[in-house]
This record gives C-alpha cells, structure tokens and sequence, in this order.
C-alpha cells in the first residue's frame, strides 16, 4: 500500500505537529531558560518589576555594563570551589563506571553461558536489589563506614555506587550476550581454548557496543546520584550534586543563589553534550529491556 | 558453563552486591530492632568548705564503655516500628476509638509523619504513573507521525528532562516557578492573583511536584513507546483500514494492543521509580507540606544527630513496600522462566 493511505488529514496533522511543538517546548525551555538566564544577576534572573528583564538583563547593564555577566559562574568555581566538585564527579564517574563494567560483563557474560538454575534465583535477586531505593541501604552503611573510618572519602563510594549499579548492569549485559550467538565461544572451545580464553579472545573484541550502552547508564546512575553521596562523603570530598544542594542551604540567604544557577548549568552541559552524542546508544538502552518482555 | 568457571566469572560482582547491599540490609533490619543507650548517670557529692551537695551527672567512662561493649545499643525489639514517628500503632488505636467521623480519623493519621510521608508517596507514585504513560504514548505518536529529519531532533529534546539528575531537573523547574520567576510571574498574571505562590499550600505543591514528575519521567515512556512504533506490524494496520477502521479505531484496535506489553513494562519500572520520589523534595524544597518515605529516612540520616535506629525502621518499611510493589514484576518473571522450561 502507498504511503499515501497513512498519510494524515490536515487538521490531524496541524494538531499534532502543535503537540510536538508544545512537548518541545516544556522539554527544553527551562534548560534554555537557566542556561540564559545564568548569565544575569539575580534580580534579573528572579525578577519582581518584570519578568522581561531577565531577558534583557535590564539591571545586569546598570551593574556591569553588558547584558551578560560570568559572576555566577566566578562566584562558584573560584570563590566556593565548585572545581573541586567537579574534579570529584569526574573521578567517582570514572572508577564507578570502569569498575562496574568489569565486574558486570564477567557476571552478565557468566550469567548468559550457564543453563543451570541458579542463574535465574541471581537475576531474580538482583532485580529485588533494583528495585530498592539506595537510600533505605544508606543507613546500613553509616554505622561499619564510621567504626572503620571509612567514611567521607572517594573510594568508599565508588564501590558503594558500583554495587548499587550492578543489578542494572547484570540486567543488561545478560541480554546482551544472549544475543550474542553462543556458537562463537563453543566453537573456540573445541579449538582448546578455555572459558576465560573465548570470552577474552571471542567476545571481548564483540561486545563493545553493548558495553558502551551499559556504561552510559552506569555513568548517568553515578554522575546523577544524589542520596548516597550526600550521605557518604564528607564536605571537602563532595561530588557536583550534593554541593549544589549544599549551595542552597548556605547561599540562599546571602543572595548568591545565581552561584548555584551556575553550578547547575555547568552540571548540566556535559549530559548535554553526551546526548548529543549517544542518543542512539540511549534510545536503544532504554528500549532494550522492553522490547525483551 | 562448569559451576567452578561460573563461580569465579560471578565472583567480583557477587561479591560487591553481597558485601554492598546484602549485608547492609541485614545491618538495617539489625539497627531497627536496636536503640542508643541512654547515658547512665551517677551521683556525685561536691563538697565545698562549707557543706556538701549531691549533684547527678553523665558518667562518661561508663557510657563510653557500655558503647564499645554493645555498639548497637539496647534491644528495643519492635518498639521503633510502634512509635509515634513510625506506624503509631498507639495514636492510631486512640484515634479510631475517639473519632468522631472518618473525616476526623484521617486528618489525625495525617498528622503523623509516617502516615503523610506514605500518602504523598503512594499518591506521587499512583498519579504520576499513568499520566506518564498517556503522555508518553501522545508524544510518541505525534512524533512518529513526524518527517524523519525532524524525528532525531525531537528526540534529542525530550530526552533531556530524564537524563538531568532529578535534583538538577527539580531545581531548574522550581527557579521558574518561584514567584519572582518567569513562570511563577506568569500563573500569577493568568490567575489574576499577585499574591499566589505554589509553595504556600499543599495542593498546589503537590501538583508542582506531580508535574515535575510527569516531566521527568514521560521521556522514558516516550522512547520506549516509539521504539514500540517502528514494530507495528504494518499488514495488520492495512488490513483494517481496508476493513474501514477509521483511525481511532486503528489506533484502539491495533496500535494500542500492540503496545500493550510496552506499557506493563514502562508501568512496573516506573512504579519502582516513583516509589523512590526523593530528590524533588528536596530541590522544591517542600519538605513543609510533602515528605516521602525516601526522605522521611534521609531526614533522620542528616543533621548532627545521626538517628540510625528510626532511619533504619524506616528503611525497613519502605522495603516492605517495594516488596509489595515488585511481587507483580516476581510472578511474571517467574511464570516466564516456567514457561522456558
């Protein structure tokens, strides 16, 4: 049948394409919103008079003579060290999402190769473990993480979020490698090699664009954690987004509260940047497990 | 696969999530059965030159050594649980033996922290969820409906409110709404109203916080639902619009079953999800008129005084929960594996 009998009446059409346009937006413009509006001072960003004037940025020009200003910016970085908080997340990022997939595509690649029983009870109990909200085990952590003075520092939470992140990983890289033929390893098998020897030779060199996809969301479960690390790491250790929580507490009252505007655009820009460049990648991670069940 | 080579491939992630999240669930059902000790106290006499006084004070030595000898505290038993911040059992007894209507009762179990922290919860999880979905499901087929090249481009939005971390999201939204923000400047305008404020009473704030949840989350359906689209089985759609289906019909009769199976899926992550709700209570900063389970427990956990022992009651409960919440998720599961052989 031509595409023409799919095609949609005009006023369907209108419709939806002003759906769209509404979702579009509700999506994305309080993101252009901040991101512009980082730029001015407070009383143009929140203003009372006129709510045009954190467009125009009317009394940014009556303080610093442009319509833009990086106080907020300066106010972060430099003056309450949102750099370090960055170099943080950076390295928790890093590690949790390395550490993570190490670990997950031994088991997943494990959990896919085994036809006994017991595979099924561990997905099912790593998908309880899913299911948990990591702040109830949080808890559970303080009282050991204290006794041995552990608690506060980097890599105590890097394996704490690499644990949280592996029922996730499990998940995904077990019906990853499903889809990867078994025949390939059992027939490097009957050529001598070992288990470990096939998965390291065979599908080592194949797995990759599974990987990939599970370790953008490992990234996104430690970049955006915000229940664990506040409770985990001390104050100079802090990662992006405990610090911009703690920005609120302090700077609310001084009226820096463009300092966390800031801190939220700079924590923004990168996932910007990674969609940008992984929207294939993501789309087919978020659909993977449904188009599974 | 040997059992011995399948032990050591699953050894370092067994490991981590034993050690990680296996163990300090013990710990937690271990600290809510336990309370701090309290501090023991002795009398001593201070003898000035001219008379003597019994005065009582905090016997450091031996509350530090009755610490180091039990550092869980003293056995409480199921006591936590049955306080005032937890289940209540107590007031709620009272409150449904002197209540004067049901009205009356449910006001009195709204006073209660538990009992508000749960409400918001489970209303947050149970509207958010299939509005989500309808959302969701909106979106996709207006966006299918679109030319290709803009296709990529509307994906590329909508993505963004998901992958924000919720407290990001959440603050970017409340920003906007506050009074003296663009949108708080605008409702006020429509409304007519220069006085309104979102964050002022509790319906309103629980709107705000459904919508940001709608926001956050409708991605998710969105991307699942279109994916869902590019599999619609094409011979089916012709046959029934040579049937003369009109296009509604289309939709309620072969779009809509075709996903149906899309839609247990986003529904049961998203209820998991929702159940957490934490962060945007945080970032609208609405603890004053809802509170949720996750940070009802993140409320004991902060501060000066850690309160382990009622976090951990907490925790507990909210396990209690998503239990309940997952055992759908289990038996499908379940009877999947079963029918695999």
């Amino acid at each position: 049948m031509s595409a023409k009998a799919f095609k949609q009446p005009p006023a369907l059409r209108t419709f939806s394409s002003a759906f769209v346009i509404i979702w579009l937006i509700v999506a994305a413009f309080p993101f252009l919103w901040t991101l512009w509006g980082s730029f001015k001072i407070e009383l143009d960003f929140f203003s009372k008079a006129d709510w045009r004037s954190a467009l125009t940025g009317a009394r940014t020009i009556l303080e610093h003579g442009s319509s833009f200003t990086g106080d907020g910016y300066q106010g972060a970085w430099v003056q309450e060290e949102f750099w370090k908080a960055v170099l943080n997340t950076a390295i928790v990022c890093f590690f949790t999402v390395a550490i993570s997939l190490t670990f997950g595509t031994l088991g997943g690649y494990a959990l896919s190769r085994s036809t006994y029983r017991y595979t099924f009870w561990l997905l099912i109990i790593a998908l309880i473990f899913r299911a948990m909200p990591p702040i109830t085990l949080v808890a559970g952590y303080l009282l050991p993480f204290f006794e041995w003075n552990l608690w506060g520092i980097l890599p105590t939470t890097i394996i704490v979020l690499v644990a949280i992140n592996q029922p996730f990983t499990l998940w995904m890289l077990h019906s990853f490698f499903q889809k990867i033929p078994k025949e390939l390893d059992e027939s490097a098998k009957v050529d001598g090699c070992t288990q470990f020897q096939a998965f390291r030779h065979v599908i080592i060199p194949v797995m990759w664009p599974g990987v990939i996809t599970t370790g953008l969301f490992s990234f996104l479960l430690a970049y955006n954690d915000f229940a664990v690390t506040s409770m985990l790491l001390s104050k100079e250790n802090q990662t992006m987004v405990p610090k911009i929580a703690s920005f609120l507490g302090t700077t609310q009252t001084e009226g820096n509260v463009m300092f966390a505007v800031a801190a939220v655009v700079s924590a923004t820009a990168p996932l910007f940047i990674l969609v940008m460049f992984f929207q294939r990648q993501i789309v087919s991670g978020l659909t993977q497990g449904a188009v599974k069940g | 696969m040997k059992h011995k080579t399948f032990f050591w491939f699953i050894l370092p992630t067994a490991t981590a999530m034993l050690l990680f999240i296996a163990l300090p669930i013990v710990s937690v059902v271990t600290q809510s059965l336990f309370t701090p000790h309290e501090q023991i106290l002795k009398t001593v006499e201070n003898c000035t030159p001219f008379n003597c006084t019994e005065s009582t004070v905090v016997d450091l030595d031996a509350t530090e050594q009755q610490r180091a000898e039990q550092p869980l505290g003293r056995w409480a038993g199921l006591s936590i649980y049955l306080d005032r911040g937890h289940l209540a059992t107590a007031v709620i007894a009272d409150a449904w033996t002197t209540r004067t209507s049901i009205g009356d009762f449910v006001d009195r179990l709204g006073n209660l922290p538990f009992y508000r922290a749960m409400s918001f919860t489970l209303t947050y999880t149970f509207v958010v969820t299939p509005l989500l979905i309808v959302l969701g499901f909106a979106i996709a087929v207006a966006v299918n409906s679109l030319h290709r090249h803009l296709k990529g481009l509307v994906i590329f939005f909508s993505l963004l409110p998901m992958i924000v971390s919720p407290l990001i999201g959440s603050l970017v939204l409340f920003w906007m709404i506050d009074s003296r923000g663009v949108l708080g400047t605008g409702l006020q305008w429509l409304f007519s109203n220069p006085d309104l404020s979102l964050k002022a009473s509790t319906e309103l704030t629980w709107i705000m916080l459904i919508v940001y949840g709608v926001w956050h989350s409708a991605p998710f359906a969105f991307v699942v639902f279109y994916a869902g689209l590019q599999t619609l089985p094409q011979d089916t759609m012709e046959s029934a619009m040579i049937d003369g289906a009109t296009r509604w019909q289309q939709t309620k009769y072969v779009v809509i079953p075709h996903l149906m199976p899309l839609v247990t899926f986003v529904a049961l992550i998203q209820l998991m999800d929702n159940f957490r709700v934490f962060e945007p209570i945080v970032g609208f900063n609405a603890e004053a008129h809802a509170t949720s389970l996750s940070w009802f427990i993140f409320n004991d956990l902060g501060g000066e005084t850690r309160l382990l022992s009622s976090a951990s009651a907490s925790s507990v409960l909210t396990i209690i929960g998503v239990a309940i919440l997952l055992s759908p998720v289990l038996v499908r599961t379940w009877r999947d594996f079963k029918a695999k052989g």
